[in-house]
């Protein structure tokens, strides 16, 4: 049973259909104690930083997530999921929940072919080997669709890059924690595999 | 390094995949979950559907029919067509649309871009946009006229503006179509999408007139588009996707290949 945490920030649903594909049951809770007492956690969304903690901060999901991280509960982040466990986002300048050291940061590039957002499909290199992303070979993409990614200060938290004019992290972790910027719930087979990984994954990243 | 996307277009009115010529429609000719799912496995990046159903009390069909495609297929997937107010997109969204596609309706009050753009987020919330060359003018300094219903009333609205209005106020992608061009099978307008995608940051996706997948190559070297969306080309098994990516993935374009 996967627990997927509802914050308001979109795109639940969509993880959910991914999951019922997979044949993994499902559900959706906006509630602390139910994040805190799951298996598994699943916490995904699109859209702003500031909005998006303001929302965690005030229903106590954001207390609800370091505390199930702390447990050894293994947890997936997707997308806005996998900028707001770093320490800080430079959108609104925000305050994050500090689980990974390091900054969500703005695409800055100085050429006008690379449009912002990153939207599309794009591949992703594995850095370092994590089960989460074993079996995921060179020319497979998936879909992302953001203005920040997250930038974490340790190498070592770092586990596949993409690149849109220059390399950057799109998939990170420590100890039972891992998140994606990209989508898997949006990335067609390869996608459903990575969450048919998370399902059995006992939240040891070697 | 992003791809470039083929993104597949399909009519439906009252939950049927029609054809429509011209924006006249003749017939129903399948079922549109079938179709996407076909699409889908045949390797499309991403997937509209428009809705064309005239009367809006049976718009709720559309619901469902988003329900049901959401369910089967794990790509991006954009809904447009009659969308006139914020509670419209919010529904679709649930119902399990990535993104929400406004044109006319924007183009008649604009502060609807803001408004989506603040309620499901700029990602979701595209700007499609039906244009139509005309003599350049003080007023349509571009040679290029918004136009809506099918293009048959010009707004007086010069595209390369409207364009960078719709950025500027929330758009997060922009379509450009080419009611010139639509239905012609002769190629996409070149000039126009380039000229819209150096003016703006945010992705721009050309549509209207693709009739060979040498038509797509242009577009996405030449016309600078960032995807190319296509429709009859690919619903009556003239073409495969999974040809068209073939062709282009031979010719250079980076395109995902495998899936």
């Amino acid at each position: 049973m996967i627990t997927i945490v509802d914050y308001g920030a979109g795109n639940i649903r969509s993880v959910q259909r991914a999951c019922n594909e997979i044949g993994i049951d499902s559900v959706v809770t906006q509630d602390p104690g139910t994040v805190i007492s799951s298996d598994r956690v699943i916490f995904p969304g699109v859209g702003a930083a500031a909005s998006a903690m303001e929302n965690l901060v005030k229903s106590g999901l954001a207390d609800a997530l370091r505390e199930t991280v702390k447990k050894g509960t293994p947890t997936l982040g997707i997308c806005i999921g996998a900028q707001i466990i770093l320490d800080r986002s430079e959108e609104s300048n925000t305050t994050c929940l500090g689980i990974i050291e390091g900054t969500t940061v703005k695409f800055k590039l100085n050429d006008p072919s690379f449009k912002i957002p990153h939207i599309g499909w794009n591949n992703v290199t594995i850095t370092q080997p994590h089960p989460l992303l074993e079996g995921i070979e060179d020319g497979d993409e998936f879909y992302f669709v953001h203005s920040y990614y997250p930038n974490p200060s340790n190498e070592n938290n770092i586990y596949a890059l993409s690149d849109h004019q220059k390399p950057f992290c799109c998939a990170l972790g420590k100890d039972n924690l891992f998140a994606t910027q990209f989508h898997p719930e949006k990335s067609g087979r390869f996608g459903l595999n990575l969450l048919n990984r998370f399902s059995t994954w006992d939240g040891n990243p070697s | 390094m992003l791809s470039k996307r083929l993104i597949a277009c399909l009519d439906v009115r009252e939950g049927k995949l029609a054809k429509s010529v011209k924006f006249v429609n003749t017939k129903d000719i399948g079922d549109p979950v079938e179709k996407a799912i076909e699409y889908y496995n045949d390797g499309l990046d991403e997937l509209v559907f428009y809705d064309i159903t005239a009367s809006s009390d049976k718009r709720d069909i559309m619901i469902e029919t988003v329900e049901a495609v959401a369910s089967k297929i794990f790509i991006p997937f954009s809904v447009g067509g009659g969308i006139r107010c914020v509670d419209d997109a919010t529904k679709l969204r649930m119902a399990g649309a990535e993104k929400i596609n406004v044109n006319t309706a924007a183009v008649k009050r604009k502060e609807l871009i803001s408004e989506c753009a603040y309620a499901v987020g700029s990602q979701s919330t595209i700007l499609s946009m039906d244009i139509k060359q005309v003599e350049k003018s003080e007023k349509i300094p571009s040679g290029y006229e918004i136009v809506i219903n099918g293009g048959r009333t010009p707004m007086g609205i010069d595209a390369l503006e409207w364009a960078k209005e719709g950025e500027r106020l929330g758009a997060g992608e922009l379509v450009v179509n080419s009611i010139d061009a639509d239905g012609t099978k002769e190629g996409y307008e070149i000039n126009l999408t380039r000229m819209i995608a150096e003016a703006v940051t945010i992705p721009v996706i050309a549509s209207g007139g693709a009739g060979k997948p040498e038509h797509l190559y242009q577009v996405l070297t030449e016309g600078k588009a960032d995807a190319a969306l296509v429709a009859s080309m690919v619903h009556f098994g003239e073409y495969r996707c999974s040809e068209l990516k073939q062709y282009l993935h031979d010719r250079g374009i980076k395109i995902r290949m495998r899936y």
